[in-house]
């Protein structure tokens, strides 16, 4: 089997930046003269349903992902990461924001939410590589919750096969937001980067 | 990256564009004098990036009233010897068909590109159809893109196209084509004419009976030439493999990335006939390729158009290759391929037994459903609970909904269920007649304000004139809200971003003879519920107005001016009846194990929930 790309998944809910993460990694590709295609779903889902966004950077021409194939699985809710796991391996990192966004079809009382602490115990037996990340605190101690995706992009970086420079990621963060926010975008990103690097995610 | 990058960036610039940025900068670099549209997903965005480039790129646009007035301003454009490009989702093209058949007929003088958007796995449409079809049915040429890039290559290779031939060319892409992002190399801009001169030849352009007489012989003769030039084109092209195959496959679309990255992935030795001109198919090329493998795998997404044509010709040519598909049920045939089933398909078929570990047991998780809902603060949702509120007021529970295609089909979900019946747009004014002559049941239609003005005119005037009995409420939010909020004849700006005169809906809806119609503001719940209530005694067509701005462009008001008032909940006060979730459901007030809660970040700060709130545990933030 050959294979010449990373494959990462990211996986939300509709409004949470899932599209912007991406098109920030595709920026960061550019800048490096790296190949990256990706796909993304728009319309319906945008009012509050399942997002996904699969990117692959490297030698190949398909943007979807096989099953058992993502590289990186990056998801901003916890709900969202169970729903896309038929797409990791063994060996996949599992990136997963431990902030629940819980859809109406449970306060209706026509779902439920899965209890969390049982689903990580079974997913690290699968899945070692699942690191647990509290967005929202990390955002918060940028200056803003709105940054939860550039914080989770941060530590997507610190992950050990991330094929892109960090510099390159800083410059497509600079470019990617107005001036008024680059500054807290650029804190956040660092902040999840540092934590990524030294596993200090959910505490 | 910045939108104006399309338009501004110099030759040999690479930009990380989606599939409908691409055709935009087609449309620049093709020298395009008018695009015209109907917003409709998957082809969305390149009306929004239109919206902001067009004037700078010195392109008329605009967002016409449905997609028949697009295709006809664009074809009009296109017989004038400019160029023109109408863009549409799938449905859309229906809307215009009446418009494609004969525009076969009729030809073009200047190039003439129609795109069609078609939607594989309905993500957010009513149905998958395969536009292809049109291209066959009208006699059109027709182009099937597999990436950003060859999306951008195939306006301009179209509209030269439409040029040589004096015929409409179709376009046609996917959603995974449309919504891809991908590295595009900017080309340098065409210069062409802005303005053309119509030059009258009613032999040419108005097909009465004696004249179309002759339009179909010539429409063949053209669709001839176009089969010649099929052969040659460089859209289709051989990829032979590195040994010689019994194999060979033939793909169009993105498709053909499945099976490029199959083939490379796995090693497997197969010839590809990669289709990117599928009508007329180059038939000679394909025979050839089709004699020369024993087994032809044929890998194109939905109906099996490509598959049909191939047999046909085995068959007339006697060919003795195994020609592999969906005919013979080894394709799927409903809903977009994905690399998995293509690769799949594939080693089974030539290298069976090459994937020998079984794929691991990924552990199962009860997960809560998450469909699109309403927005926080949607006004349609308030307009649903008055209109609940209503009905159980006056005793009735088995009034119908036929609604419509926009946001507030999502009112189908529970706890509303107000989605009865929808065909397509304007379907909820006429099909109410169908059911009013047929029943006896109550009968609430709902439709948009864009919606409206798209498909729900001329069925209310025939709801007027056939004395039919129904109330229409149109939910008014100044917006095409669902596909992105463009712009529609209510609103103040036009496609070029001008100002632009705003066709007063209730002024059109007294007009066409409607005697009983009120306007009210759906936050106003008890207002709300009375003119229903009132509505529904009215023995004729009544209409009722429910106007407020979508709250998502409130909130960017909102944002901007910083005055963003929340609602929080008082947990002492409040009784946990959940009137709040049960009959309400606004997406950010959820429940906990002992209590109720409002997720801040999500609260639009509509307020309507201080109204619902039986104890007055609902307050505003201080």
């Amino acid at each position: 089997m050959n294979k010449n790309y990373l494959a990462i998944l990211i996986a939300g809910v509709g409004g949470q930046g899932i599209l912007k993460a991406g098109s920030l990694l595709g920026e960061a590709a550019l800048l490096e003269n790296e190949k990256i295609i990706s796909t993304e779903v728009h319309g319906m889902a945008q009012r509050g349903g399942s997002v996904v966004n699969e990117i692959k950077i490297g030698d190949v021409l398909s943007p979807l992902i096989n099953k058992g194939e993502a590289d990186v699985i990056l998801s901003f809710e916890p709900a969202e990461a169970l729903r896309v796991l038929d797409k990791a391996s063994p060996e996949t990192y599992l990136i997963v924001n431990t902030n629940p966004i819980v859809p109406l079809t449970v306060s209706l009382g026509l779902s439920t939410y899965p209890d969390l602490n049982l689903a990580w115990t079974r997913v690290r037996d699968i899945y070692p590589r699942l690191w647990l990340v509290d967005a929202r605190k990390i955002a918060l101690e940028a200056g803003n919750s709105i940054t939860e995706n550039v914080v989770l992009l941060g530590v997507l970086c610190s992950v050990p096969i991330f094929p892109l420079s960090i510099e390159s990621m800083l410059k497509a963060i600079e470019n990617g937001f107005p001036p008024k926010f680059r500054e807290l975008n650029l804190k956040a990103f660092n902040l999840g980067l540092e934590k990524g690097k030294g596993r200090i995610l959910n505490q | 990256m910045q939108v104006e990058d399309i338009l501004n960036q110099p030759i040999g610039s690479k930009l990380f564009l989606l599939g409908n940025e691409a055709l935009v900068r087609g449309f620049i670099e093709a020298g395009v004098t008018v695009a015209t549209t109907y917003p409709g997903t998957p082809s969305s965005e390149i009306g929004n990036v239109l919206h902001h480039l067009a004037k700078k790129a010195d392109i008329y646009f605009e967002f016409s009233v449905n997609e028949m007035v697009a295709f006809q301003i664009a074809a009009a454009a296109a017989s004038t010897g400019v160029r023109a490009v109408t863009f549409m989702k799938h449905v859309g093209l229906n809307v215009a068909a009446d418009a494609l058949m004969s525009s076969a007929y009729v030809g073009t003088q200047g190039g003439f590109l129609i795109i069609s958007a078609d939607d594989p796995s309905m993500f957010s449409s009513q149905n998958e159809q395969d536009n292809r079809y049109y291209a066959q049915f009208a006699g059109l040429p027709l182009l099937e893109p597999n990436s950003p890039t060859e999306a951008r290559d195939m306006v301009k290779y179209g509209l030269k196209l439409s040029e040589d031939l004096q015929l409409p060319v179709i376009l046609r892409t996917t959603t995974r084509i449309n919504h891809v992002r991908g590295i595009v190399v900017l080309e340098e801009v065409e210069s062409k004419p802005k303005k053309g001169y119509f030059h009258k030849n009613p032999r040419q352009f108005v097909p009465i009976p004696s004249y179309a007489f002759h339009m179909h012989p010539l429409l063949l003769q053209k669709l001839a030439s176009a089969r010649s030039i099929s052969e040659t084109s460089p859209l289709n092209r051989l990829e032979k493999a590195p040994l010689n195959t019994d194999f060979g496959v033939i793909a169009s679309g993105i498709a053909y990335n499945y099976v490029r990255d199959a083939l490379n992935k796995w090693g497997l030795n197969a010839d590809v006939l990669k289709l990117g001109f599928t009508y007329p198919l180059p038939l000679n090329l394909i025979e050839e390729f089709v004699s020369t493998h024993t087994n032809t795998i044929i890998v194109e997404e939905l109906e099996p158009l490509v598959e049909k044509e191939v047999r046909a010709l085995a068959q007339q040519k006697k060919l003795s290759s195994t020609v592999i598909g969906k005919y013979d049920n080894t394709f799927p045939r409903v809903y977009e391929y994905t690399p998995d089933i293509v690769e799949k398909i594939l080693i089974n078929l030539m290298n069976p037994g090459q994937i020998d570990n079984p794929l691991l047991q990924t552990p199962e998780f009860k997960l809560p459903n998450r469909p699109p809902v309403l927005c926080s603060g949607c006004s349609h949702r308030a307009t649903f609970y008055s209109v609940k509120r209503a009905l159980q007021e006056k005793g009735i529970k088995d009034a119908i909904f036929p609604s419509d295609i926009g946001c507030y089909t999502l009112g189908i979900q529970p706890p509303y269920h107000a989605a009865d019946y929808v065909l397509c747009m304007g379907s909820s004014v006429g099909t109410a007649g169908g059911f009013f002559r047929a029943t006896n049941q109550k009968i609430i239609s709902f439709i948009g304000d864009s919606t409206f003005y798209h498909a729900g005119i001329t069925p209310l005037l025939n709801a007027v004139h056939n004395k039919h009995q129904f109330l229409l409420i149109i939910l008014d939010n100044f917006t095409t809200a669902m596909t992105g909020h463009q712009p529609h004849p209510g609103s103040n700006i036009d496609g070029m971003g001008e100002d632009a005169p705003m066709i007063s809906m209730e002024n059109v809806v007294k007009g066409i003879g409607v005697d009983w119609i009120k306007i009210v503001d759906p936050y106003d719940l008890q207002a709300s519920t009375n003119v229903i209530k009132e509505a529904l005694e009215h023995p004729g067509v009544s209409v009722v107005i429910s106007r407020r701005a979508c709250s998502l462009l409130e909130a960017r008001n909102k944002r901007k001016t910083g005055s963003w008032k929340k609602v929080i909940i008082n947990t002492d006060i409040c009784s946990m009846c959940e009137i709040c979730i049960q009959d309400f459901s606004c997406p950010a007030i959820f429940k906990t194990n002992d209590s109720i809660q409002i997720d801040s970040s999500m609260c639009d700060g509509c307020g309507v929930c201080i109204n619902i709130c039986p104890t007055g545990a609902m307050v505003w933030e201080e």
